[in-house]
């Protein structure tokens, strides 16, 4: 029963200081509420310049095509491809579109005009998109102007599945879960032991008859339970207010968060065994904490890496992570989908569980 | 002038006799710049593709070869139904299945897309993609240029970012803590009764990172320029004219802060929740500013890191000359000037 004390000395602790409390419930109400907002990748408002070299019934119509396209902003016609440019130099402007002499006559005389199409891709993933969506439009009113041409973009059809109003809230939400549990459950453990070293409490327990093992649980089940509260506010408030539900099974959410608490805080503490202050912990966590969270894959996608780094994503459980909820979370898979996530998740958690135990010395 | 200069001296042995704080200011910089740079990328890249097909007539060959021989895609599998390949699709072993119709060779039409849209991004990207690789690319009539950034880096748009992340948390953070560590430790009161005046302190601490910042924005950019190929195409004196701005403004924000805070906690506390959430969520670093919400536009612009980064980003990757950022220049000068004198009006020469 000596547990049950420890776990209480625990939350007293917790409850006591001024700060942990406020920051539990106020941090992943804050995550829910404004980050859906911000973590926003979409991409909207391009500005577009066009030159229009032809002045034909054709080119005209094209310009005004991409005019009224609601996907653009068009800011209006350049007299030369250099004024454009200029605009781009100066932000007014981010996609650039010159329509070529004789525009018109080529497509009606089944040549190939060259309509060149110039994005600013400083912001790679902006140009990109930007020039794709230009270039259908160029094309579908190609296929319309020019006779007996083969290649028509109806042939295309395109269903997106799960996310069908290509929301990136709903892309984003699982991905704040994972983060919200990683600051939750990472930075408060890495904090605990360390804290009191330097309090000088830990003297007290490390004369007391407590077992290793003993004292490290009662550390950690305190952790999994702000972390299912965590788990719970987080479902409700993209429930109530965003309208977004899970899939899958509720429960596969749960067993994820759990599992993916259990490796954080277990880690937190290996980290706060080995240091020796406060200052030093936090940083050596921050270090962790931003390089599994970025090659994670939560925000770009894993398959993009270079080989080298996506071979860090195998001994990565904010990877499994990621990829578990939003598998469950996003396109409804059941247990059988995520088999495979939930055991590599299950041994980082038992590997680092025991590690927490064995990295605690009560002898200084 | 000779205590100003052993002040600034005992201030650099502070700073160097600190490995742990040492490593800290050099490894940041560059674990950031080698995640930034080389595995953050959305880069379209081994998309796993299933096809669907009935019949494995020669159009669909055509196609399916095409598809295979490029780098974007790569063919996991070959089902005959569309429910098969959701199946792969949901159970993460695929990204995006090209379904062809049964009558594909005869119409040369019918082909569909099914994509995991949960990335809408993505998405968008892949199936623009897949399009582009099975239409044959000569009849397209668009001639597609990327300006500035041919091959689509995303190191070109980060490393910008990356500077003004790092400058600003060097400069504002360690300069407020090391400012409240002395009062922390109760040194600050044995500096304060040496001859040297107390603003003179303050810029003899100040200093050494002031050094420390243009040794950083030189590391990054060497490293930017012959690590990750990031050209620097506008001029260098412009771009180190403008961090010194930037520099300013951020050592008067720390200085602002170590006002305010008075123990360390509290200081790295402020620095990290006023200073560095602001900075990478809503500076335009990651997440495009004009899709969020008005609101928080608003909030934005008064964010000065989002002043740096679009000005970098401008005369390094674009090379444009400085009129061209004449607006972002004289904005983050007026925040300098304005911080500076805030932070010199607030500061305290006693101790309570």
């Amino acid at each position: 029963m000596k547990i049950k004390f420890l776990i209480q000395k625990e939350f007293l602790q917790i409850r006591r200081n001024t700060f942990l409390p406020r920051l539990i419930v106020i941090f992943p109400l804050m995550m829910m509420c404004v980050m859906p907002w911000v973590m926003n990748m979409e991409v909207k408002n391009i500005l577009v310049d066009v030159v229009d070299n032809d002045h034909s019934t054709l080119s005209q119509r094209l310009v005004h095509r991409v005019e009224s396209s609601n996907y653009f902003i068009f800011s209006g016609q350049k007299a030369s491809y250099q004024d454009a440019l200029q605009e781009v130099e100066t932000s007014k402007a981010d996609v650039v579109m010159v329509i070529p002499p004789n525009y018109g006559k080529d497509l009606e005389t089944g040549h190939t005009p060259q309509v060149l199409i110039a994005a600013n891709a400083v912001n790679g993933t902006k140009g990109s998109i930007g020039s794709a969506y230009l270039s259908q439009i160029v094309n579908t009113e190609q296929a319309y102007s020019s006779p007996g041409n083969n290649l028509q973009p109806s042939m295309f059809n395109l269903q997106f599945l799960y996310n069908k109003h290509q929301n990136y809230k709903v892309y984003m939400i699982p991905a704040l879960f994972a983060i919200v549990l990683m600051m939750m459950c990472g930075f408060l453990p890495t904090l605990n032991i360390v804290g009191e070293k330097e309090a000088g409490t830990i003297e007290q327990i490390n004369v007391t008859p407590v077992s290793k093992w003993m004292f490290i649980l009662a550390k950690l089940i305190p952790y999994w339970i702000i972390a299912l509260f965590v788990i719970v506010v987080c479902l409700i408030i993209s429930w109530a207010l965003y309208g977004i539900t899970c899939q899958g099974p509720v429960g596969l959410v749960f067993l994820l968060a759990m599992l993916l608490a259990l490796f954080w805080s277990s880690f937190g503490l290996i980290i706060s065994n080995y240091s020796e202050t406060m200052q030093q912990a936090i940083f050596v966590m921050w270090f962790f904490v931003v390089s599994m969270m970025l090659l994670s894959g939560l925000f770009t996608p894993t398959r993009s890496m270079p080989d080298w780094a996506y071979a860090t994503t195998y001994i990565n459980p904010m990877h499994y992570f990621v990829d578990g909820i939003r598998t469950v979370f996003v396109r409804g898979g059941d247990f059988r989908s995520i088999a495979h996530q939930v055991f590599a998740l299950t041994c980082f958690a038992t590997v680092m569980g025991s590690w927490a135990v064995y990295s605690y010395k009560k002898n200084s | 002038m000779k205590t100003f200069v052993s002040f600034i001296v005992k201030e650099a042995k502070h700073i160097l006799r600190d490995n742990r704080t040492m490593l800290i200011l050099f490894g940041m910089p560059i674990v950031l710049m080698l995640l930034f740079g080389f595995a953050i990328t959305t880069d379209v890249k081994n998309v796993r593709t299933v096809v669907v097909t009935s019949s494995m007539d020669y159009q669909t060959n055509k196609a399916i070869d095409r598809l295979a021989a490029s780098e974007y895609f790569s063919i996991v599998a070959t089902v005959s139904t569309p429910r098969d390949a959701e199946l792969l699709i949901r159970n993460q072993k695929a990204d995006l299945a090209v379904v062809f119709a049964q009558d594909f060779a005869s119409k040369s039409a019918g082909i569909q897309f099914i994509v995991d849209g949960s990335d809408p991004n993505m998405a968008q990207q892949w199936t623009t993609y897949a399009q582009q690789t099975i239409v044959n690319p000569q009849l397209s009539i668009v001639n597609l240029k990327m300006l500035y950034n041919p091959q689509m880096r995303s190191a070109y748009n980060f490393v910008p970012a990356i500077m003004g992340m790092l400058l600003m948390l060097v400069c504002a953070m360690m300069t407020s803590i090391s400012i409240v560590r002395e009062k922390e430790r109760g040194t600050m009161e044995v500096l304060l009764v040496s001859p040297i005046k107390p603003l003179m302190i303050i810029i003899a601490k100040v200093i050494p990172y002031l050094v420390l910042a243009f040794v950083i924005l030189t590391t990054i950019l060497l490293m930017g320029r012959f690590v990750l190929d990031v050209p620097l195409q506008g001029s260098i004196v412009w771009i180190y004219l403008l961090s010194t701005i930037y520099i300013l403004l951020a050592l008067s924000l720390g200085l602002l802060i170590s006002n305010i805070a008075d123990s360390q906690l509290m200081a790295l506390l402020l620095s990290a929740m006023v200073l560095l959430v602001p900075i990478v969520m809503l500076s335009g670093m990651m997440f495009p500013i004009e899709s969020m919400p008005k609101i928080l536009q608003w909030i934005s612009a008064i964010v000065p890191p989002r002043y740096y980064i679009e000005a970098m980003r401008k005369l390094m990757i674009m090379g444009v000359g400085i009129g061209e950022v004449a607006r972002e220049v004289a904005i983050l000068s007026g925040m300098t000037l304005f911080l500076l004198a805030v932070s010199l009006a607030k500061f305290k020469t006693r101790l309570e």
